[in-house]
């Protein structure tokens, strides 16, 4: 039997989950309505005037190939950026669960790029990897690598999935370690009394275990991928060469504030909405199931 | 600012003293200078300011180009827009379509009762901001033009007498040979290369760029530059990356870094870019004017300009346009104007100052400077020359610049990459068209 505080009344209920309902109408249906209202009209600028088209901009935006490109570019970014730092961050975490001695200087060297805001990593991470003066590009020309994210896509794809992961591989080391720490010591003895590997602990105790964790994480980092990587995207490569790094969400910047074009960049918006509630209604729905709480 | 002078007159009035009979009245200027240029726009402000008491010209940063643009347009939306703002050659298109929210600078002029000759500005300068009939929509603050840095030290390196000719690409074609062969890693780098090897380059070769005049005389233009021309110098520029003898650095201005430091030996930049080359190069340098196909018959025409101009916004009270007036001819003045040239590398709006930095001596003491005042007045502008004025541009921009890259990367060849640039262009300005329509 599930047990159930009840609240008497309705006005104190009503007042409790009035402040998080004002935040969510103001800052999500509001501008999320204005969105879709705006994304049925053809505007100039500066708001003299307006055409109703109805889904005319939907159907401008889906028949750019450039636009269903984007879709993949999308999808190919954002598995990298969460495979690549949920990888790191696993990897790190099992190393520093395993530590006795300097574990704190460990943890808090590896915390510290999630501090440094998007842009500026994108930034750092730019000037490392500039093609004409950058280090590492430099580095790389010594060993006889010709370094050019400028003009060759895979590397410019490359770059921009490093330089968002670096920063996310802390945050998701923080929720990694405190997964594993919470994993009772006694059961992981018990199997290694048993004569259970490293590897065997690891597959059949350590991650089921961990698994709440790591959903929680891969929705995070899909979410942080779609919507967050913007500034290291700008910094680095502007979405070149040619559209290999521009995602959808670059594209909303690009046509909104490059092109002034408002009823194509919320239409876009629209179909980012749509889409990210569609992929959190998969993940709930059958990723969820294969998790142990 | 507001407030404190509020204060002040409400103090003023609750103990009955005096008022001066007319308060200043503060005109706001949005613009996207920082760093040097903006230490020079201050000082001009500054001057304007300690120069008469009737108006205080207020002038605030908001970013870069685009981001000035855009707080401008949310601004004026809001009801909130400066007087001034200062937007990039590429927003002119937008600027102009939004009629009820800018006020034509002749207009302001005119209605300001202040002497405004039109003839007193050199054309090919404020033709990119004036309608066919030649009235002045915007003001040519800050203007440049593409000319070519040469690296004199890296020229004699390779055993190339440094004062060798390359005004055309017939002449500069063998230079690049020489530079590769002699083991020079960056013979010819650019900045902004649509800018300079398609807008530029275009109205260098008297050949459109788009239809209906590059756009001046409608909304419903067409690109057209994918025409034998550009794609000839297209495939040359694609040839020349291939073999290692064009080196693309980027879509801005990247390269600078490299040609600066010494590593590149010619490099196509604009002419504001003088400055920053001025300081830090520590080789032999010199200024030349872009070189040009001597097989196409109408070159060298003019190049076109490139930098941002001054609008004027609607919609605050008619008194005030008196002072944005007084603001816009003290800009104009030939003392104003001549320093401003030689201080930036922009380009003189007026040919007063332009004679005036002549007489001071300035292009004496500073060779390489008057070559882009040279370049760009050489022949009275034609439809091809005057500017571009399409909308959406600043976007068309990327594109040619996406195409470009598969040139340079030799995923396509030029014709292909034109012919989809155009393609694609032509795609936003009838978006562009519809929402202005």
């Amino acid at each position: 039997m599930e047990k159930r505080v009840i609240f008497k009344g309705l006005w104190l209920p009503l007042l409790l989950v009035a402040p998080q309902m004002v935040i969510t109408a103001v800052f999500f249906f509001y501008p999320a309505g204005q969105a879709i209202w705006q994304s049925l009209f053809i505007a100039d600028p500066f708001g003299l005037k307006s055409q109703f088209v109805g889904l005319g901009n939907f159907e401008y935006l889906l028949a750019d190939p450039f636009y269903r490109a984007s879709f993949l570019t999308t999808a190919i970014f954002s598995i990298s950026v969460t495979l690549v730092s949920m990888g790191v961050a696993l990897y790190l975490a099992l190393l520093a669960d395993r530590l006795i001695k300097g574990s704190g200087t460990y943890r808090t060297l590896l915390i510290w790029p999630y501090a440094v805001a998007p842009a500026v990593a994108g930034v750092l991470w730019m000037f490392m990897f500039n093609t004409r003066v950058g280090v590492v590009a430099w580095y790389l020309g010594v060993l006889g690598y010709d370094w050019n994210h400028v003009l060759n896509e895979a590397e410019a794809m490359g770059l921009v999935v490093v330089a968002s992961s670096w920063g996310r591989i802390s945050y998701n080391f923080l929720f990694f370690l405190a997964g594993l720490q919470a994993i009772p010591r006694s059961v992981i003895e018990a199997a290694a009394i048993d004569g259970a590997h490293f590897w065997t602990r690891f597959r059949t105790i350590v991650w089921p275990l961990l698994s709440p964790v790591t959903f929680f994480l891969l929705v995070v980092n899909i979410v942080y991928a779609f919507f967050e990587t913007f500034g290291v995207i700008h910094t680095i490569t502007s979405g070149g060469p040619q559209q290999a790094t521009t995602i959808l969400v670059y594209k909303v910047y690009s046509d909104g504030f490059v092109g002034q074009d408002l009823g194509s960049s919320a239409a876009q918006s629209v179909i980012l909405l749509g889409l990210v509630g569609l992929l959190t209604i998969i993940q709930f729905k059958f990723i969820e199931r294969k998790v142990h709480y | 600012m507001k407030r404190l002078s509020m204060s002040v007159l409400a103090f003023a009035a609750a103990t009955g003293l005096a008022m001066p009979v007319q308060a200043q009245t503060e005109i706001q200027w949005w613009h996207a200078f920082t760093g040097r240029l903006g230490e020079l726009l201050d000082a001009q402000v500054a001057q304007f300011n300690a120069g008469q008491s009737d108006y205080k010209v207020v002038a605030s940063h908001k970013g870069n180009y685009s981001e000035t643009l855009n707080a401008g347009i949310a601004a004026f939306r809001a009801g909130e827009q400066p007087h001034l703002m200062q937007v990039f050659e590429v927003g002119t298109a937008t600027m102009m379509a939004a009629k009820g929210a800018v006020r034509p600078v002749y207009q302001v002029m005119a209605d300001s009762g202040l002497p405004f000759d039109k003839d007193a500005y050199i054309a090919a300068v404020t033709g990119y901001y004036t309608t066919s009939d030649g009235d002045m929509l915007s003001f040519p603050y800050n203007a440049s033009t593409p000319v070519l840095y040469v690296n004199r030290d890296k020229l004699t390196e390779a055993g190339i007498d440094p004062d060798t000719d390359l005004s055309t690409w017939e002449k500069v074609g063998p230079v690049l040979d020489t530079l590769k062969a002699a083991g020079v890693s960056c013979p010819l780098a650019t900045a902004w290369q649509s800018w300079v090897h398609l807008e530029g380059f275009s109205a260098y070769h008297d050949v459109p760029f788009a239809t209906k005049a590059n756009g001046f005389d409608g909304f419903d233009t067409e690109l057209v530059f994918n025409g034998p021309v550009q794609v000839a110098h297209v495939a040359q520029m694609g040839q020349w990356a291939k073999d290692g003898k064009f080196i693309y650095g980027g879509r801005r201005n990247e390269s600078g870094a490299n040609f600066r430091g010494g590593e590149c030996a010619l490099f196509t930049e604009s002419s504001a870019g003088y400055a920053g080359v001025k300081k830090e190069a520590t080789f032999a340098w010199d200024i030349r004017n872009l070189p040009y196909w001597d097989n196409v018959d109408a070159a060298p025409q003019n190049t076109i300009i490139g930098g941002a101009s001054l609008w004027v916004m609607e919609g605050k009270p008619e008194a005030e346009y008196k002072g944005v007036a007084a603001f816009l001819d003290f800009l104009s003045s030939a003392e104003v104007q001549a320093q401003w040239h030689q201080d930036t590398g922009y380009l003189p709006a007026t040919t007063a100052a332009s004679d005036l930095t002549q007489s001071q001596g300035f292009y004496a003491a500073n060779p390489g400077t008057e070559i882009a005042g040279i370049q760009m007045t050489g022949k009275p502008p034609t439809a091809n020359s005057k500017g571009l004025r399409l909308g959406s541009f600043d976007q068309i921009r990327t594109i040619i610049d996406e195409e470009l890259e598969a040139v340079w990367a030799g995923d396509k060849d030029a014709q292909t990459a034109l012919d989809s640039a155009v393609e694609r262009g032509n795609v936003l300005l009838r978006r562009f068209e519809q929402a202005n329509k």
